[in-house]
């Protein structure tokens, strides 16, 4: 069920910008529009690449903010978050937390 | 007229005419326009879901641009539950790899404040360690679950053997002990897990033992967002309605028994609660047509008063889901199609 919600209405995830407009009304409070919007001006594409895989791809890549596929030397997990809070302009709690416990 | 294939709100097959299909939108939104005190669908809505049920496809979606966010309950535990053996980290990297999820959950199978408790030690350094390999948005979960406060399996009077006996009194103040020690649990958890550096907290299956269950989860919202102004507590209903268990309890001088979700948002803005999750109950009895109608009437109606993101229930056997185990592709893609694009939905 959870596939078929995903591929029904969803945003898609890391395929697309779903995680970063999930952070948008997690971390601001955005309702859908502004939120898209948001992320959009932020990764220089337009609202409608947010959900295109091939796209959205290369600007995660380019940006160090986590792919589906982990290859060599490409930022993932903790490390992606650190990018995604920069260039989202937002304070994600985890990295927030990495700095406090790290001599960084 | 032709016949469409469709379904009863238990998921067995049926058959269909437009003219059937038209006559159960029309029903399925009075009853909830008539029992929520909200407006019915226009016309071009029941246009639209007409539409959506005499489509061919076995699978239809929203248009291109209408994607929503998808958050989840009990996420980790759904992958337990059937019986995968893998760990909770790797559950969470299934759902965030391979199932498109935008958010997650990390939960315990025991998925309650109150147990979480004395366990919460050893749930933190798990959620840690998910944090440092994952990179979609984690929740940490669980229930207010007030029924684990009432005997035999918590310290107070159980008001299901009082209310029959006529003491109402007394059940009163057993519901009003129980959310003192919930909000507490509540809190005790959500603040252990936000400080390990949860992205969330949600609070799910609000409700669940009625209007003092309810009020647990405000309190508790409203004392964690004084401590944490930042941070993201996500609430999801257990039912449309709220239960008067108690029936007298208020909020910022409001019943909370009788709510439905339209009012129930309202209280969750007031008390901080960032992202709202409503619900509204399937039929079995009814068809999926019924079943969807009356549910996109009581999401629209929320989402029309809502300041905060709306990512309504769409699980098994609610939001216009048929009830069992394994709910058909047709009708879950035709639920959260007209879900989203007629109620202008944030997530689901």
């Amino acid at each position: 069920m959870a596939i078929a919600h995903a591929h029904a209405s969803g945003m898609g995830g890391l395929r697309g910008a779903g995680d970063l407009v999930a952070r948008m009304q997690m971390a601001r409070g955005m309702r859908i529009k502004e939120a898209k919007e948001y992320v959009a001006e932020k990764l220089k594409v337009s609202v409608s690449e947010l959900i295109d895989p091939v796209i959205m791809n290369e600007v995660r890549t380019d940006l160090g903010l986590g792919v589906i596929t982990p290859l060599p030397g490409v930022a993932k997990g903790i490390e992606a978050k650190f990018n995604i809070a920069k260039v989202l302009d937002i304070d994600i709690n985890c990295v927030k937390r990495f700095k406090e416990r790290t001599s960084l | 007229m032709g016949k469409y294939f469709s379904r009863m709100g238990d998921g067995s097959p049926i058959e269909v005419t437009e003219k059937e299909i038209m006559a159960d939108l029309v029903t399925g939104s009075e009853d909830a326009a008539d029992r929520g005190k909200i407006a019915p669908m226009t016309k071009e809505e029941y246009d639209y879901l007409l539409d959506v049920f005499c489509m061919k496809n076995k699978f239809v979606s929203v248009e291109q641009g209408n994607e929503v966010i998808m958050s989840y309950d009990a996420g980790t535990l759904k992958i337990r539950r059937v019986g995968v053996n893998v760990d909770r980290i790797q559950a969470l990297q299934i759902y965030e790899k391979l199932l498109g999820a935008d958010t997650m959950e990390l939960c315990h199978v025991d998925y309650s404040f109150k147990p979480i408790k004395p366990i919460a030690g050893f749930e933190q350094p798990i959620l840690e360690q998910a944090l440092l390999s994952t990179q979609i948005p984690l929740f940490y979960g669980a229930m207010p679950n007030l029924g684990l406060y009432s005997q035999p399996d918590g310290p107070f009077p159980n008001p299901s053997e009082l209310l029959p006996q006529g003491n109402i009194k007394e059940a009163q103040e057993s519901y009003e002990a129980a959310i003192e020690d919930s909000v507490k649990d509540i809190v005790y958890a959500g603040t252990l897990m936000y400080e390990s550096g949860a992205d969330g907290i949600n609070l799910d299956t609000t409700g669940a033992a009625g209007d003092a269950d309810f009020l647990a989860a405000l309190l508790a919202t409203e004392k964690l967002k004084e401590k944490y102004p930042d941070i993201c507590i996500e609430m999801g209903m257990a039912g449309e309605f709220i239960l008067g268990m108690h029936s007298e309890l208020t909020y910022k001088g409001e019943r909370l028994a009788g709510m439905f979700p339209h009012k129930q948002v309202k209280m969750a803005e007031e008390a901080g609660v960032t992202i709202f999750g409503p619900v509204a109950n399937t039929n079995t009895s009814k068809s999926a047509a019924w079943n969807l109608a009356r549910a996109t009437t009581f999401m629209k109606a929320c989402c029309e008063v809502a300041n905060i993101p709306i990512h309504p229930n769409m699980g098994m056997g609610v939001g216009g889901v048929t009830v069992n185990d394994q709910p058909p592709v047709d009708i879950v893609s035709r639920s959260s199609k007209a879900m989203v694009e007629i109620c202008r939905l944030d997530g689901l």
